[in-house]
């Protein structure tokens, strides 16, 4: 285990060393490397991952989106890299927002077409020279991006068959009950000393102080 | 007309009665599915044919999509266990074992022996669930009917070592993070040893009927082929890319539970052709056997889940002693464990390829992001690429050779 940390950390260093000031940092999560890169860099450290006698990474594993609202720039691309000459994995991450264009990879490594198309139906990440971007896995005819986290579990549109049109219809989800979300967020890992309702407790602390 | 030379529109105008200048074919486009029984579940192919012959394959996925990723955002880790059964529903435990080894590494969690040796038998029973489906589909698609009504009867058999150990013939929900939810029932050992003692003639019964047969050969051999290079370059994994002549096994490359402690092979296929991946996929069922046998034999005694109570549940016999079991037990069935800030892609060698659970956690008791890898996605998408130029009738048999599950494609 240790000795893929070691390689993988030599190989960080490696990729570093190349790119420089290009790239916008490299490091070791839970043993893994992530690799953090501009738009405008993305395909030259591809092709480098790809060809370079160190990386050899020749399959692309999958690309992912990641949605986070409350950031400037809200969506993360990730790229899962594997190689198999060196047994490594690499991931490399791009940061986009709905307006960012990001450079396709399908002329790096063609099973990149599908994930690109998943990425832009689910978040609405635009792939710049992607032959076919359509979408992949929605509906005919969606509406939206609902991997977003504003885009609601329960969607806008439901359908059914209906008998008198004897057509399949859309229309606004009626939800019979609330959708409900609990917020579980409580401390029980370790109980706070003070319990709520306890007044007793700060009157006590004051009396040392006293 | 061999498939190595190009289609010569000219001699089949010429066979309707037509000349070079009046050509009486014209392409076509057609429709394949989504309701077909060799799509193998909802898959629609659009397909331009000339003649007989794909010229362009487009697969429209995205019928059984159900939003698998998203919902797991909204639940907490325990109850996105069962998602899992119902990406890849003909060998649900090698799914599950991917997001509990996702979540593990992110806790930092170890599991107890006999719960990873638990894991890795019933991987190997999944492996030759899913492959005693495919197989004989295959056969099917391409003309074969009877190994798929032989296969059934063992899949039932195997089902019911699932069934033993946790209730559910299909979707086990069996995995949990720290192990496996329970032990074996007694005797169930001595069972799975006595049908692994009997399981090597039905292969080779099998491979009687299949192996060598002239139909068989003539649907399968050099249909399909992928090089090598393509092999790696369109992502493919598992079998098909070790059909192409690429040994290269995550239970082997990256062990993970106690597969470094398993003495197998990796077959590996000399053509790249759909023959190749299913003499593949017939040797992979051997190994496992073995797997599953090595396993019988030195799994040790000793708890299968682990003791940690903040992350697996307190016995039942505890609860009724103890009020810190008792609390623990409701906090994890209400709230659930909290996973530190973090994130990992964590790979296991499912029966179908390379299935991966890409996790990002932000420290709540739920999953922030929970991107799930699934092999057939990239299987799938190389249709286009494999079927040009092949005859409409082989792309099934590219099709059953790919060994694709619509339940984890769309998820």
């Amino acid at each position: 285990m240790s000795a893929t940390r070691e390689a993988l950390r030599d190989l960080g260093d490696y990729i570093e060393s190349k790119f420089g000031e290009q790239m916008d940092s490299q490091s070791l999560i839970n043993g893994e490397l992530v690799v953090t890169i501009s738009c405008q860099n993305l395909l030259k450290l591809c092709k480098f991952l790809r060809d370079d006698s160190h990386c050899l990474f020749a399959q692309l594993v999958d690309i992912c989106g990641v949605d986070f609202p409350e950031r400037d720039k809200r969506f993360e691309v990730v790229y899962n890299l594997l190689s198999l000459k060196h047994n490594m994995r690499c991931r490399v991450k791009v940061i986009a927002d709905a307006d960012t264009t990001v450079p396709s990879v399908v002329a790096i490594w063609p099973s990149a077409d599908w994930y690109e198309r998943e990425v832009w139906d689910m978040y609405g990440v635009f792939f710049g020279e992607h032959p076919d971007l359509r979408r992949i896995l929605t509906d005919y005819g969606f509406d939206g991006h609902p991997q977003r986290r504003d885009f609601p579990l329960t969607g806008f549109v439901e359908l059914r068959y209906d008998e008198e049109q004897r057509r399949v219809v859309y229309e606004p989800v009626k939800l019979t009950q609330e959708f409900r979300s609990f917020d579980f967020m409580s401390p029980w890992e370790g109980m706070t000393p003070k319990l709520p309702g306890d007044e007793k407790a700060d009157a006590e602390t004051e009396g040392d102080k006293a | 007309m061999s498939l190595t030379e190009p289609f010569d529109r000219g001699l089949v105008t010429k066979a309707l009665g037509g000349t070079d200048q009046d050509p009486t074919i014209k392409t076509l486009t057609m429709n394949f599915g989504p309701q077909h029984p060799a799509a193998h579940g909802v898959l629609r192919m659009v397909m331009e044919m000339d003649g007989e012959v794909i010229e362009r394959l487009d697969p429209h996925i995205g019928l059984l999509h159900r939003g698998t990723e998203k919902l797991i955002e909204y639940k907490t880790y325990l109850q996105a266990i069962p998602y899992f059964d119902r990406l890849d529903y003909v060998a649900p435990m090698a799914q599950e074992h991917a997001f509990c080894l996702a979540t593990e590494r992110l806790l930092g969690l170890e599991v107890p022996l006999r719960g990873q040796y638990m894991r890795v038998l019933f991987d190997e029973i999944s492996r030759i669930l899913n492959h005693l489906l495919n197989v004989p589909a295959y056969a099917l698609d391409v003309g074969a009917m009877t190994p798929m009504l032989w296969a059934f009867e063992e899949r039932e058999k195997l089902m019911e070592f699932y069934e033993g150990v946790c209730g559910a013939r299909l979707h086990a929900a069996f995995y949990r993070v720290g192990g496996v939810h329970q032990d074996m029932p007694a005797l169930m050992a001595e069972k799975i040893a006595e049908w692994a003692d009997a399981f090597p003639k039905f292969i080779d019964d099998m491979e009687n009927m299949l192996t060598e047969n002239r139909i068989f050969k003539q649907r399968s051999v050099d249909i399909g082929i992928i090089s090598p290079e393509d092999a790696l370059a369109w992502g493919l994994t598992g079998p098909v890319l070790r059909g192409s002549g690429i040994a290269w096994d995550l239970r082997k490359a990256q062990p993970y539970d106690v597969y470094d402690r398993m003495d197998f092979d990796i077959p590996i296929g000399k053509t790249g052709d759909c023959y190749s991946r299913y003499l593949v996929r017939v040797e992979e069922m051997r190994q496992s056997l073995s797997i599953i046998k090595q396993c019988l034999r030195d799994m040790p005694a000793g708890p299968v889940l682990t003791e940690n109570t903040k992350v697996a549940p307190p016995r039942r016999g505890d609860m009724k002693r103890s009020m810190e079991a008792l609390i623990h037990h409701f906090k994890l069935y209400t709230e659930g464990f909290h996973v530190p800030e973090g994130e990992t892609y964590t790979a296991v060698e499912a029966p179908k390829g390379e299935f991966g659970v890409y996790l990002v956690s932000d420290g709540t008791n739920k999953p922030y992001r929970c991107k799930i890898r699934a092999p057939g996605f990239a299987h799938l998408q190389v249709m286009d690429h494999v079927c040009k130029g092949h005859m409409l009738a082989d792309s099934v048999a590219v099709l059953g050779s790919f060994d694709v599950v619509f339940g984890e494609i769309d998820r």
